[in-house]
């Protein structure tokens, strides 16, 4: 097969799907064959349309490629076969003219391509005429068929068939064309012995259902892929509607039913936010194109230090947000650094009167800080009862057990800042 | 850029970009209380707003604001088309004077830098109290940055070097200086300008200098984290 017939299609195509990748929001523009103006299967009109030139040279080309050994009418076979159709409307039946133009062009390549064969010498006569009469026959089974799927997006019918006595007529008279043309050629295979003569027929025949069927099997593969899409995006959806119930719905129903205390509901939608940030951009959250961590992962220090937080947020009505730079594994040695960090957060919601409570955590190589910092009173820390436990034992002792150190800063009317530094272990920061 | 408050006797004309309806008009209503309850500073106005990517570009090239508010998330790309078609880079012929800031709910670190990547001067939560939405609008009106807590740490996080980081390419723009970091820690942990410049024993001015040479990074900076953060949106 000569190389130039191949170019056409695979150009029209690579041009069609590599345009301009940066600008993803431009529609990308394919290949279609359209209904309007086309004579046989639209392939002519198509490249046409997409390249913008006059049908009649694309016509043109197909003709004289079809000369060349019939390259033309194998390309035109090919790209009938690959490039949908047009799924819209848009119905322009062509002209008289257009349609005398196009047959008489589609007559002159067949005709070339045959006398191409025939006086190349390579095929003898006797295999080139039938096998022309049996592409005709594939074209008008194909066209048929092509008929019906634009049928099938109009009405939704779903036969094979759907054209009534005319189509089948149609189907028929193609399919006998085909039937024609491989008996033929058969049967000038003249000096050939029964075995050789019965696996040339057996073969010939399957051919010919193949070719006659391409056009279902198109069809099937593609309504497979449609009904997989279809079940993907119902799951999809089903999904997230279930969520949305669970949780949004139900909290917005709460919040109404509390509407009379703020407190209550400040508290709901605050959980609720924090619920659906998890979801949506939390670790393994559903905003994420894929996850970052596996299910099952040892739990890290910014979701341990967040769900505390979450849980200070939901006991005393006031919002706390943790910005947290680096992670690290929550081991052993982070678990006090949480214990006290939650406790410093409790003591700002419960005394320092303010609605939100800033919480940093940097995670360096040696060791972790956290601060909580509220902006509220403040309080001397020599005047405070020596009965108040809170700073003294949860906080402190429990960092000083482990190695690490509190610094508290605070003074009345300048707001609480709690700095904890806890040591990495060893281990744990060699890893990183 | 930067403007002088006192010589600034008209308000600040705020347009609002966000495709909730609902929020823009909490917004609208925000500002106005916020802006009237109290009487120092430039007032800040609401001149328009919009719930499109389109009608936020028109509205902005039509009214010429003094800020944007902007959303990050939107139908058909977002602040950060908005920043590519009516931003700085692209107003460069006309006046640059128009300053944006974003206003989110978003907290994944690879939308807030993009929209920062792509021109805006600060980023702000949505769940930021009106008082503040006043200040941050008057202060990117003057020519600062405004670094939220958040942001903060998506940018300190950015700058951190690990094992596993790219090499540095320019040291000018890959890396942060250690009174950088200092100040951007500071933001982190919830500090306003006033109390880091007293923590660090430095004037307000070379704290904003500092926040000023941070964003100027963080623009500009190819550094592994974040190239790949604005990739990710399509935007280098």
């Amino acid at each position: 097969m000569p190389e130039s017939p191949s170019e056409s299609p695979a150009e029209a195509t690579v041009e069609a799907t590599a345009e301009s990748p940066a600008e993803a929001t431009v529609e990308v523009h394919r290949l279609r064959r359209p209904r309007s103006g086309r004579v046989v299967a639209g392939v002519a009109v198509g490249i046409a349309d997409h390249l913008g030139v006059p049908a009649l040279w694309v016509r043109a080309v197909f003709a004289v490629l079809a000369g060349l050994g019939g390259a033309g009418v194998l390309a035109y076979g090919l790209i009938w076969a690959f490039v949908p159709a047009v799924t819209g409307a848009g119905d322009r039946p062509s002209t008289a003219r257009e349609q005398q133009q196009a047959l008489g062009l589609a007559a002159v390549g067949v005709a070339l391509a045959l006398a191409s064969a025939a006086l190349g010498g390579s095929w003898s006569a006797w295999v080139t005429g039938p096998l022309g009469v049996a592409l005709v026959g594939a074209a008008v089974v194909w066209r048929e068929a092509d008929e019906t799927q634009r049928r099938r997006w109009r009405t939704g019918a779903g036969a094979v068939f759907g054209g009534g006595r005319v189509a089948l007529l149609r189907v028929l008279a193609g399919t006998a064309l085909v039937a024609a043309g491989i008996a033929v050629f058969l049967l000038g295979q003249v000096n050939l012995s029964q075995v050789q003569f019965g696996l040339l027929a057996v073969l010939a025949t399957l051919v010919g259902v193949g070719v006659l069927t391409v056009p279902w099997w198109l069809r099937l593969m593609h309504d497979l892929g449609d009904e997989r899409r279809a079940r993907i995006r119902t799951q999809e959806r089903g999904e997230i509607a279930a969520h949305l119930h669970d949780s949004v719905l139900q909290t917005l129903a709460l919040i109404q039913q509390q509407a009379d205390s703020s407190r209550e509901v400040k508290r709901l939608a605050r959980g609720q936010e924090r619920e659906l940030r998890g979801w949506l951009y939390g670790p393994q959250g559903y905003g994420r194109a894929e996850p970052d961590a596996t299910p099952g992962a040892p739990v890290v220090l910014s979701e341990a230090l967040s769900s505390a937080a979450g849980e200070v947020e939901d006991t005393y009505a006031v919002s706390v947000a943790p910005v947290i730079v680096g992670d690290c594994p929550a081991d052993a040695t982070m678990a006090p650094l949480v214990a006290a960090s939650r406790e410093a957060m409790v003591n700002a919601a419960k005394h320092a009167g303010v609605a939100e409570i800033s919480v940093y955590v940097e995670v360096e190589p040696a060791q972790v800080h956290v601060f909580v910092r509220d902006r509220g009173g403040g309080f001397d820390p020599d005047a405070v009862p020596a009965d108040r436990h809170g700073l003294a034992d949860s906080i402190r002792g429990r960092m000083e057990r482990y190695g690490g150190t509190v610094r508290l800063r605070t003074a009345p009317g300048e707001g609480t800042e709690v700095q904890l530094a806890m040591p990495r272990s060893q281990a744990a920061s060699d890893e990183g | 850029m930067t403007r002088d408050q006192a010589t600034a006797p008209q308000p600040i004309g705020v347009f609002l970009v966000d495709d909730h309806a609902l929020f823009r008009s909490g917004v609208r209503a925000e500002l106005d209380r916020a802006a009237a309850a109290e009487g120092t500073g430039p007032g800040v106005t609401v001149v328009g707003e919009a719930g499109s990517v389109e009608e936020a570009v028109a509205g902005i090239g039509h009214l010429r604001p003094d800020v944007v508010l902007l959303d990050v998330h939107m139908p058909d790309g977002g602040g950060a088309e908005v920043l590519r078609r009516a931003g700085p880079r692209a107003q460069q012929a006309q006046a640059p004077d128009i300053v944006f800031l974003a206003l989110s709910v978003s907290d994944a670190a690879e939308d807030v830098i993009a929209v920062i990547r792509a021109g805006a001067r600060g980023y702000v939560t949505k769940t930021i109290s009106g008082r503040e939405l006043v200040d941050a609008v008057r202060r990117v009106h003057a020519g600062d940055p405004v670094f939220s807590p958040r942001l903060a740490g998506f940018v300190l996080d950015a700058f951190t070097q690990r094992p596993g980081a790219g090499p540095v390419g320019d040291p000018e723009l890959d890396l942060l200086t250690p009174r950088e970091r200092d100040v951007l820690r500071l933001l982190a942990r919830g500090y306003a300008y006033k109390e880091i410049a007293s923590e660090l024993f430095i004037s307000i001015k070379t704290v904003e200098t500092h926040v000023s040479s941070v964003l100027r990074k963080t623009q500009l900076s190819n550094r592994y984290e974040l190239s790949r953060w604005a990739s990710d949106r399509r935007l280098v």
